[in-house]
């Protein structure tokens, strides 16, 4: 089931004394095939899970990386089924570490909602994040992930009041998707001042596995990171890499590098 | 009372209901971080919804400052051009900022100020909710920023110096088809960022509950008024009502107040240049491009292809130019309670030319789309008959687009 293998990735890096790094790929960036290509790349150097992220016309929680990032996979007709067929070949060369999907909302309701989660399931998704659907509105969602054990992850921000947090808590499966900064994807300087205060108190309120992202773009945030959570999601930082004529080799670099850092002291 | 004629249905007393659905349509579909922005705005509307000093300031303000009511017009020279039903104007037009937009930003601007936000983000697309958002803001004291889509700055440049001049920052969003929709995603974007501090100023029914509600609340003295007018100038109710629909905040306003009546209603969509194309942003005309979907916010029709991917619209007016519609149009027409149809690019320039050269009258291409359907139903009905036409905005602005389309000419 989804939801277990995603916890269990937590479990194990927490027992190493590290948070699992966790890379975030658009999917069909810069094409499809270099897309799995530099998916395997992650995991090969260390990478404990992988969200896969579907593109969609109007990313409007994405900053300017992502958003032109996604603008080229379109291009590259990277549609739903493209997507699913990147993670049967993620599969099929033998990838076992959780893969989970993370996109929009409309591009579900127009493949189907019920199909959707089917296909994901038989392609090998563990579980999906899609950030414009608070719980509130995926009751649907859920009603056919659950059958199929697929894990919704559902996402906290600073702006939450305890109120959601305890609903988000209750509802996620897997981990709860800490967003560090009030704000859109994309690499920032430095971590927002009170990201510690705002691990702890979603800590104090749920004992499910906590990932921090958003803003994350350096080995040395990550460190910091690490100190508080269980998972670290790096999103803009390895698509703008990725984009790069030496992707391959330098997002594996980089997320050894994460992997590295990952490691509390 | 009477019964209503056949194909007019009751429509149900109160919507949305508490998650802020019109049966199928309208939710909250928002990133987390926005969550509690809408909540929170939520509790202030209902809390300023049940107090009468928030409405006594709000009608002070739309008399002396906006000058409603706006009058209610019988236009005899186009009505005699068209032989059959007497067609009025409700002259939106003449409200202050030269739009109907001004009546939502006066009342979410007097919100904002209760909610303690000292910052405005709006989104435009012709421009017309723009300006009314920077006028507001400079009579409240407010910081403003306006997304608009690089396009739109081009054919509506009039409205973009005004909102500088009235101390406004506009901000030129490059991204998409570089209009309303990627304006929407851009303001957006900051709101998320600056929720702390910032009221989103949304221009139409569209977005998360409970702007839908909320901006139909806000524009509904739109059709008061006009229910009080047509009463008093024919003596009964009209037979018909009309309004373009971008978003359709200038429709629902006039349409509310006669939802219980025996009144039939139609919306007009942007046919651009023409439904097979695909290049117009008719979402209920296009039956296989419009598709119930969600953006920004909300559950609605929304054009977009099999994959899901929103597309890219076409409009001569930029304020109709968005690929999705208020959730509440969607409601009422799955109700059958209002008819939609949509006019074409050409259609609503012609209309344009007539009203200008018929009535000394220079309309908002938004709003000729709405005369093109008044000049085709007219001649269907009898003259006993009469229609309401929402002329939502005036066409200063558009003089550039018609004139590099042909000119002022019959």
């Amino acid at each position: 089931m989804g939801a277990e293998r995603i916890g269990e990735v937590f479990v194990s890096a927490s027992s190493e004394g590290r948070a699992a790094p966790t890379p975030y790929r658009v999917v069909g960036y810069p094409t499809v095939d270099r897309s799995v290509e530099l998916a395997q790349a992650a995991l090969a150097n260390g990478a404990d899970m992988l969200e896969l992220g579907v593109p969609f016309s109007d990313p409007l929680a994405d900053g300017p990386v992502i958003q032109r990032a996604t603008q080229v996979a379109l291009e590259q007709g990277a549609t739903v089924s493209r997507c699913l067929e990147a993670v049967s070949a993620l599969r099929r060369r033998g990838i076992v570490a959780p893969l989970v999907l993370m996109g929009y909302f409309n591009p579900i309701v127009a493949y189907g909602i019920g199909a959707f989660c089917r296909d994901c399931s038989e392609a090998g998704v563990d579980g999906l994040i899609v950030p414009d659907l608070p719980p509130e509105e995926a009751g649907e969602l859920e009603r056919s992930c659950g059958p199929v054990g697929m894990a919704i992850t559902y996402l906290l921000a600073p702006t939450s009041t305890d109120e959601r947090a305890r609903l988000v808590a209750a509802r996620t499966k897997g981990f709860v998707y800490l967003v560090s900064v009030t704000g859109v994807t994309g690499t920032r300087d430095h971590l927002p001042a009170r990201i510690a205060e705002f691990v702890e108190r979603v800590r104090s309120l749920t004992s499910k596995p906590l990932a921090v992202g958003f803003g994350i773009s350096s080995p040395g945030q990550a460190h910091q990171v690490a100190g508080l959570a269980d998972g670290v999601i790096v999103g803009s930082a390895i698509v703008r890499l990725a984009g790069e004529p030496d992707g391959l080799e330098r997002v594996g670099e980089f997320i050894a590098a994460l992997r590295r850092s990952g490691v509390r002291t | 009372m009477s019964h209503p004629p056949s194909g007019i249905a009751q429509a149900p007393a109160t919507v949305p209901d508490d998650r802020g659905y019109f049966g199928a349509f309208g939710g909250r579909f928002v990133p987390e971080t926005l969550m509690s922005a809408v909540e929170e705005l939520s509790q202030a509307y209902a809390d300023a919804r049940s107090d009468r000093a928030f409405w006594a300031e709000l009608d002070g303000l739309l008399r002396d400052y906006a000058g409603r009511p706006t009058p209610l017009y019988f236009a005899q020279r186009l009505t005699s051009l068209c032989g059959g039903a007497r067609i009025y104007l409700k002259r939106e037009a003449l409200a202050h900022t030269g739009a109907h937009k001004i009546n939502n930003t006066l009342g979410q601007g007097l919100l904002a100020r209760r909610m303690g936000k000292r910052r405005i983000v709006a989104e435009t697309g012709a421009g017309q909710h723009g300006v009314a958002s920077a006028t507001t803001a400079a009579l409240l004291g407010m910081d403003c920023v306006v997304y608009m889509g690089t396009e739109d700055m081009r054919r509506q440049a009039p409205n973009v110096d005004r909102m500088r001049l009235l101390g406004s920052e506009v901000r030129g969003v490059n991204a998409g088809s570089r209009t309303l929709k990627d304006a929407i995603n851009e303001a957006i974007r900051d709101w998320v960022t600056n929720v702390r501090t910032t009221h989103y100023l949304l221009g139409s029914v569209l977005g998360p509950h409970p702007y839908p509600m909320m901006v139909r609340d806000f524009q509904a003295i739109i059709g008061r008024e006009a229910r009080s007018q047509v009463l008093e100038a024919e003596g009964h109710l009209p037979d018909c009502l009309i309004a373009c629909v971008g978003g359709g905040s200038n429709a629902i306003g006039l349409f509310y107040a006669f939802l219980h009546d025996p009144v039939a209603m139609v919306g007009v969509e942007a046919g651009g240049r023409g439904i097979e194309a695909g290049e117009h942003a008719a979402r209920f005309a296009d039956e296989t491009r419009g598709r119930v979907g969600v953006l920004h916010g909300t559950r609605s029709f929304l054009l977009q292809d099999d994959d899901g991917q929103v597309l890219a619209t076409h409009s001569v007016s930029a304020g109709l130019d968005y690929p999705s519609v208020g959730p509440e149009h969607s409601f009422l027409r799955e109700q059958g309670r209002v008819t939609y149809t949509f006019a074409t690019d050409q259609e609503a320039l012609q209309a344009f030319r007539l009203l200008c050269h018929r009535e000394g009258i220079i309309p908002a291409l938004e709003s000729a789309h709405a005369v093109a359907e008044a000049v085709r139903r007219a001649p269907t009905m009898s003259s006993e008959q009469s229609l309401v036409v929402c002329l939502s905005g005036r066409g200063d602005k558009d003089l550039a687009t018609v004139m590099s389309a042909g000119g002022g000419q019959q």
